[in-house]
């Protein structure tokens, strides 16, 4: 497979082909949408997909990072929840101001990613394991602070969740627009600062990275604390959404997001593909749904069999077309 | 008990062992069995009557007996899951495993005694985690895929695939005879204990009595030498991964069986990362190689005495996550290299 790949063409082992079927497949679905279903192709629906999934495209990009990188973070859906749980807390019981909360938040988030890091690259740990117990950690903490669920109802955030902005006739929530400026910041940072290009380095070989010269330490730490930050975005932006802040929030969403960077392109082994893919493979998670739920008839779990269809085909593509071998 | 054959590891990290005594502290079963046990002494201590066993009707009633029944699922899914890590793999699909097989047990025997003979019923339960292990199998050692892809695949589709057979339905089993596998006696011990040490003792034979043991180690330890060799490689990568569906599919029909309901959504919940957490303390690395059956039976008795001294203290039960989280960090780090240098350092 690998000479047909390499042949007179190359085209399928281009590193931007597997994101262009993504993308291909992205409107593909929409357009069978469209004819299958009426007012299923309008701007708003589209613009729905991406408010009802801000927080994942945000949760993906930093997944993206920490998988360009070589490694994985399983943490992030309760560092989501644990963000949900301690803004909501803050606001509810403490009274803190939002603009306070909103920081602190942020700050843990990037400072558990941190700490996950700092542990896997000082002890040499798997990433798997690492933020395995990461994960549970996190979880844990949420049942700390409280069992049940916390309503918000400070007018800030009330506001924020309510807010529509208008843009091309139809509209998005602020939420949306945060995470497409998270987007767009996160493609400049990968692929126009150094940082990016060590990121990128180290997931393609780490020793090699290093007899470069390249400081690989810090560049897992601040991948895992970028990941952290990014979850504890996804949880205030989830907390934008939802208005409460829970324990159970964001169960599995680690897997959609891990999911929607493969379907976007990048090779989980590490190093190769585009922080982008990460909006198109959110798209596609996405439509998925919205399809489902268009055709009324399908039940829900219908969603977790095409996702997985969905992994399976794109591994296997990625495998066969000029993917590295290990 | 544990089946390693070459007691060197990789990395040569300590002086060979010159005294019965230096060899006893480094045995490899030392940390996991002193956990272990420090935690029986803790519920010796905090929880009143904890080693008092009864007999009632015939039956053994007591703590003890309590959390090996519980552990019994963990167990069987920690055996699994051991012999896939000595290949360097991981299969994350156990607990999306253990909801298939339990929702086409549940299913098939159903309500009435008519519906199907539950032989049958447990033979394509049976069937279809092997089919699950076939498949995991298939995309590591076939397409080469990286086992944690492979595996979520079928972690992400199958409790979808579960769902879709009981539409979104919890089953339920009226069926008494299915109920003596999960809550059964035998000889006044829970039958679910018999299935474990049955499971056990042939998977502890199979890998010191035969060479099956030596070639999941060398595929662990080095793929390519192991396949230079001459071992068939793929083949036993199928195998390790069929054997660890296998045993999730043993273990959802205890569930079920214990439950006397199939639940898509829940069951084995997470029991994925039970496992690979009792094989890590059991002393398995997850880098492959080296691996100890009994270590990771050890490790499961852990979670679940943990569990149970977390439940019996009257902690919220939530706390427990935070706990094993601790445990597992703690455990990871004393395991590693970096960690042993910098203590054999200090003193030097």
């Amino acid at each position: 497979m690998s000479t047909l790949a390499n042949g007179a063409r190359g085209i399928p082992s281009a590193p931007w082909f597997t994101s262009m079927v993504t993308v291909v497949l992205l409107v593909a679905m929409l357009g069978a949408g469209g004819a299958a279903y009426p007012g299923f192709l309008s701007l708003q629906v589209i613009f729905n997909l991406l408010i009802d999934n801000a927080f994942l495209l945000v949760l993906a990009i930093g997944m993206g990072f920490v998988i360009l990188s070589g490694g994985i973070d399983l943490s992030i859906g309760s560092v989501l929840a644990l963000s949900t749980m301690v803004a909501a807390w803050l606001l509810q019981s403490a009274h803190w101001h939002p603009v306070p909360v909103i920081a602190a938040v942020l700050l843990m988030g990037a400072c558990f990613g941190a700490a996950q890091g700092l542990v896997i690259h000082l002890f040499k740990l798997q990433p798997f394991i690492v933020t395995l117990a990461g994960m549970f950690l996190a979880r844990g903490l949420c049942y700390l602070i409280s069992i049940e669920s916390i309503t918000i109802d400070q007018p800030f955030f009330v506001a924020l969740s309510q807010t529509q902005i208008p843009i091309l006739g139809g509209f998005l929530s602020p939420g949306a627009v945060i995470a497409l400026a998270v987007l767009l910041l996160a493609i400049w940072l990968a692929h126009f600062t150094a940082f990016g290009r060590a990121v990128y380095a180290v997931g393609g070989n780490e020793q090699s990275a290093a007899m470069m010269g390249l400081n690989v330490g810090r560049t897992k730490i601040a991948v895992y604390a970028l990941s952290g930050f990014c979850a504890a975005l996804g949880g205030l932006l989830f907390a934008f959404y939802m208005l409460s802040g829970y324990g159970l929030h964001g169960q599995g969403i680690e897997l959609d997001a891990i999911a929607a960077v493969v379907i976007g392109g990048t090779l989980l082994t590490g190093g190769y593909g585009y922080i982008a893919g990460a909006l198109s493979g959110v798209l596609v998670l996405g439509a998925i749904q919205t399809l489902i739920a268009f055709d009324g008839t399908l039940s829900s779990w219908w969603t977790r069999i095409v996702i997985g269809a969905l992994l399976f085909i794109f591994c296997v593509v990625q495998r066969l077309m000029g993917g590295r071998t290990k | 008990m544990n089946a390693r054959v070459d007691p060197t590891p990789a990395k040569p990290t300590a002086a060979p062992a010159a005294s019965i005594k230096t060899m006893l502290l480094q045995h490899p079963l030392l940390r996991p069995l002193a956990a272990l046990l420090l935690l029986l002494v803790l519920d010796a201590a905090l929880v009143p009557g904890f080693f008092r066993l009864e007999m009632k009707d015939g039956h053994l009633y007591g703590a003890l007996v309590d959390i090996l029944n519980r552990a019994a699922p963990l167990m069987l899914a920690a055996l699994g899951m051991t012999l896939v890590i000595a290949t360097r793999g991981i299969d994350i699909s156990v607990g999306a495993v253990v909801a298939l097989s339990g929702t086409v047990a549940a299913m098939l025997i159903g309500g009435a005694s008519d519906d199907a003979p539950m032989g049958m019923a447990l033979a394509a339960s049976m069937g279809v985690a092997l089919l699950c292990g076939l498949w995991n199998g298939a995309l590591v050692a076939g397409i080469k895929l990286q086992p944690i892809v492979a595996t979520l695949i079928l972690m992400v589709a199958g409790r979808g695939l579960a769902q879709l057979l009981t539409d979104g339905q919890i089953v339920t089993v009226y069926y008494k005879p299915f109920y003596f596998l999960g809550s059964g006696y035998l000889a006044g011990l829970p039958f679910s204990l018999f299935v474990v040490a049955a499971v056990f003792g042939m998977t502890t034979v199979l890998m010191k009595k035969t060479a099956l043991g030596l070639f999941i180690q060398a595929v662990g330890i080095n793929p390519v030498a192991a396949r230079l060799a001459g071992l068939r490689t793929a083949t036993l990568i199928i195998f390790v991964y069929v054997f660890c569906s296998a045993c999730a599919g043993l273990a959802g029909m205890l569930i079920t069986s214990n439950i006397k309901s199939a639940d898509a959504n829940n069951a084995g919940l997470l029991l994925e990362l039970d496992a690979i957490l009792a094989v890590t303390l059991g002393g398995t690395s997850l880098a492959g190689g080296k691996f100890s059956l009994m270590g990771s039976m050890i490790g499961a008795l852990i979670i679940q005495t943990l569990t149970y001294t977390i439940y019996s203290l009257g902690v919220p039960p939530e706390v427990n996550m935070v706990v094993k989280s601790i445990v597992v960090f703690v455990v990871c780090i004393s395991q590693s290299g970096e960690f042993k240098q910098l203590i054999k350092r200090r003193p030097a």
